[in-house]
């Protein structure tokens, strides 16, 4: 695991902010020199301290007004089962994220749609339609709140 | 209102937001000066708010990842919004959600192995005020979580 330092923690919680953020940008604002800040930067992207980068974007401008979080239990297991469902889960555009989990549900889902009657066409021709689903359970998102986390 | 253009930008800016400002113009099929003017108009009208680094957590030594779906006392008048401020106090809890359904609430948290999140369940999460009932998922695998929008 990469040892960091409060500069390299600073770094990381600045670039989770805003990835576009050039080692220039960023060396200003820690005190470092362009070329030292390039070189954390690069050391931190070589340890794979980032996935990736996320667009976030105002889902209500974009006429997607709902959200909800589905739980999903499979009605059979076995390893088909599984594979054929994962397969089919992550192909839908209206499904955001797929995790599988441990706990009442086999897996936990962010579905996003344009509204409430879209999400029951998006719950009733794409979700129910996956092979081996068996029970659901929904809770429509009211607020969200992303935290900086252990820095 | 956005154009096809906008549309265009943002389809093809979140599925590789990775990618330079030069290849992204040409795969919007735009000149590098009509992006950069769109994409600006797009942040300032708050549709795109940010590009943000998606941290790895495995990767910094946090190895356990878990939901808890919480229940609140609703009788309380301010239930949700004591929950949610102390809630924002414990630094391994990365997202706060608020629901209509079955939980009222839900939270992602992190640590570093099972012992790690023992104590924080204990000492912090159990700690929380108005809770009624929680239930933990603990995540296994992150299938899809690019949580692109069908635009």
């Amino acid at each position: 695991m990469i040892d960091l330092d409060d500069t390299d923690r600073a770094l990381i919680r600045a670039l989770a902010e805003d990835a576009t953020l050039s080692a220039g940008a960023l060396g200003r604002q820690l005190g470092l020199s362009q070329p030292a800040a390039w070189r954390r930067i690069k050391r931190l992207e070589e340890a794979g301290v980032f996935r990736g980068r996320r667009l976030e974007l105002d889902t209500a401008a974009l006429g997607l007004g709902v959200t909800v979080f589905l739980g999903v239990k499979l009605a059979t297991k076995g390893r088909a089962s599984l594979g054929d469902f994962e397969r089919a889960v992550q192909a839908i555009p209206e499904v955001q994220t797929v995790e599988h989990v441990l706990g009442m549900y086999d897996y936990r889902l962010r579905v996003v749609a344009r509204d409430i009657p879209d999400f029951e066409r998006v719950l009733r021709r794409r979700i129910m339609a996956l092979p081996g689903v068996g029970s659901l359970d929904a809770n429509v998102l009211l607020s969200e709140e992303r935290r900086p986390g252990p820095l | 209102m956005l154009d096809d253009t906008d549309r265009r930008i943002l389809r093809q800016y979140q599925s590789a937001p990775g990618d330079g400002l030069a290849e992204l113009a040409t795969r919007c099929g735009v000149t590098a000066t009509t992006l950069s003017r769109r994409l600006d108009r797009l942040r300032a009208r708050g549709v795109l708010r940010a590009v943000r680094g998606v941290i790895d957590w495995q990767a910094l030594g946090y190895s356990v990842e878990v939901s808890l779906r919480v229940t609140l006392d609703k009788s309380a008048p301010r239930a949700f919004e004591e929950f949610q401020a102390e809630a924002r106090k414990v630094p391994e809890v990365l997202e706060i959600q608020t629901f209509l359904g079955q939980v009222d609430a839900r939270l992602l948290v992190i640590a570093r192995d099972l012992a790690h999140y023992q104590t924080l369940y204990r000492d912090r999460i159990l700690a929380l005020p108005h809770m009624t009932d929680v239930e933990a998922l603990m995540h296994v695998a992150r299938l899809k979580s690019d949580e692109t929008l069908p635009i």
